[in-house]
């Protein structure tokens, strides 16, 4: 069949078309990459401050500023297939923890659109989401199990800053050994109960009476045991704010605590 | 260019018929002169065959590729050495701690989140003024890493349609304004920066810097649509970065200039052009100044500036003398 050449008004209606089926194809995909990110609203942990969900992910411009001044890496930005829009970061507190080690909230104050509230000062005043016992049978400590070497193994990645081994820098957790009669580190690790603990006794993190959590996060209270062993269970108290320290150094495997995302959360903690 | 038809070409209209009572005296003359003088039609085939032996080097196209890669770099190297140089990703950083917001970008997170924090506010008059100055859709050419990409897949296009494998499809310029209003108001209306899902500038500036994943597929994906059915896409008639940088460089002192003078009318500099409808003035006869600068969709890549023989386009500082 011969080509036929075609009228201009039949170019234009060709243009026309190809036109709006790019358009429609274009915004389509646009349209799809935020479906599952408005499905999984709440399911992950967002770095400190972060506004609740909704408003969160309209704030963020997803530059990822948050991610570059974390001292231990905590913060990841969303890929496509992750479920939460594009770019957006979040926390994975099993891999690596918020340990507030940069102790001024450097991800809030790195934030340029207020996606992270710039009304939280204090590692205590932060609203992640908050801890669960979910695995009780495997905790160590209800066991009546204690802790000898790594927390996580040699191969853990975790970052976590240790005061007494160096006040500015993290080190690998892999690097810190215990060796407990029985577990407590969920409870010895908290930075809220680190930060009550030095206020107890008279020495606010550097200096600063404002930086004294007003409640405490979490506690060991000793349970009932059959067998005469001393055994413990960790409770968590209203003071938590879900950094997820406790869960990123539970030595269960899969950790018998774990962080819930907060679906309340209003940024700053009331 | 008036500021009306910058505006009406920024938006997609075709250009205007140059009506004769437009044209000043001074280029009228030239106009007659060039239709009169046979000797320029003579230069004009030796110019071309000149060119097609020795063809001319593409100076600052390989300036403009190093300047944007650096850019690009830098954001890499400032956190992978954690100097805090310049810190964030192209939709948002700070440079030696001072705020800056991508105008778009900042855009869509003001229309979503309906509330606007100081920062922003910094950010965005910080790069409004710096791409004010330096010509607005100059970012698109000497930044966007999206640009640079698409600049290979165009050489790779124009060698596939040379042999007649592929087939330029052009589209309604229009379009992109529609985009920009679609998105503008999808922000608005579902409180989420929808465009920033599938923007390749910023899928692409972060897998630079935070390095790559599966949003990456959709830059290729777009890649190949340029490459096998429509040159230059998504520079030409999605980008909403790209209109929204048009707007503000409108105004802008930096431009482009055509001297009418110099220009024999081959048509080489329309040949380079990502954006061929903003030199619709150097077709014979249709200048309506000696001078006439070239409007505000233009990315100010140079390629034309390169391209022309006989120096009619040049970049230039004008002020606001095409204002006064």
């Amino acid at each position: 069949m011969a080509s036929k050449r075609l009228s201009r008004a039949e170019k234009k209606r060709r243009q026309f078309i190809q036109t709006m089926a790019y358009l429609s194809t274009v915004t389509v995909a646009a349209l799809a990459g935020i479906v599952p990110s408005v499905k999984a609203a709440s399911k992950r942990l967002r770095p400190p401050g972060a506004l609740v969900e909704k408003r969160f992910l309209s704030a963020c411009i997803k530059c990822g500023q948050c991610v570059q001044v974390c001292p231990v890496n905590a913060i990841k930005l969303a890929d496509l297939t992750d479920g939460i829009g594009v770019g957006v970061p979040y926390i994975e507190s099993r891999d690596q923890a918020c340990d507030f080690s940069c102790d001024g909230l450097q991800c809030v104050l790195a934030c340029p659109t207020g996606a992270l509230t710039h009304d939280v000062n204090f590692s205590h005043e932060v609203d992640i989401g908050i801890a669960k016992l979910i695995r009780p049978k495997s905790c160590l400590a209800v066991q009546g199990k204690g802790i000898k070497g790594s927390a996580r193994g040699p191969d853990f990645k975790g970052m976590m800053r240790y005061e007494e081994i160096d006040r500015w820098n993290p080190i690998p957790v892999a690097d810190y050994p215990y060796d407990l009669e029985l577990c407590d580190l969920c409870v010895r690790t908290c930075p809220i109960e680190i930060r009550a603990n030095q206020c107890d006794i008279g020495k606010p993190p550097s200096g600063d009476e404002q930086q004294c959590p007003p409640k405490r996060a979490i506690r060991l209270v000793e349970i009932e045991s059959e067998d005469g062993t001393r055994k413990m269970r960790p409770e968590i108290l209203d003071g938590c704010v879900g950094c997820g320290v406790c869960e990123m150094i539970c030595p269960a495997e899969p950790a018998a605590i774990v962080i819930e995302s907060n679906d309340n959360r209003t940024g700053k903690r009331i | 260019m008036k500021l009306k038809d910058s505006f009406a070409e920024l938006f997609g209209a075709d250009p205007k018929r140059v009506q004769k009572s437009d044209i000043s005296e001074e280029a009228a003359a030239v106009h007659a002169a060039q239709k009169a003088d046979k000797s320029r039609i003579q230069k004009i085939h030796d110019e071309l065959a000149e060119m097609a032996l020795n063809k001319p080097g593409e100076k600052t196209r390989r300036i403009r590729w190093a300047v944007l890669i650096a850019v690009n770099l830098l954001f890499v190297v400032s956190y992978w050495l954690d100097i805090q140089l310049l810190e964030g990703a192209l939709t948002a950083s700070r440079f030696a701690g001072f705020h800056m917001a991508d105008l778009n970008s900042a855009l869509q997170v003001m229309l979503a989140f309906k509330h606007i924090v100081i920062n922003l506010v910094i950010g965005t008059v910080t790069v409004f003024i710096l791409w004010w100055l330096l010509g607005g859709r100059t970012f698109c050419s000497w930044v966007c890493p999206y640009h640079l990409l698409s600049e290979w897949a165009e050489m790779i296009h124009v060698k596939l349609a040379a042999k007649g494998w592929v087939k330029d499809h052009p589209m309604d310029r229009r379009a992109r304004m529609w985009f920009w209003l679609i998105f503008a108001l999808l922000a608005f209306a579902t409180g989420y920066t929808v465009y920033e899902t599938i923007s390749p500038t910023g899928i692409l500036s972060r897998a630079l810097i935070y390095g790559p994943g599966i949003a990456l597929a959709w830059v290729g994906a777009l890649l190949i649509f340029e490459i096998i059915w429509s040159r230059r896409a998504w520079c030409r008639y999605a980008c909403p970065i790209g209109l929204t940088y048009g707007l503000v460089g409108a105004i802008s002192p930096f431009k482009i200039n055509y001297n009418l003078n110099n220009c024999f009318h081959e048509g080489e500099c329309k040949k380079v052009c990502l954006v061929p409808h903003v030199l619709d003035t150097v077709i014979k006869g249709r200048a309506k100044k000696i001078h006439v600068s070239i409007g505000a969709d233009c990315t100010r890549c140079g390629r034309c500036v390169d391209a022309c023989p006989t120096e009619s386009l040049t970049f230039k500082f004008k002020g606001f003398s095409d204002y006064l």
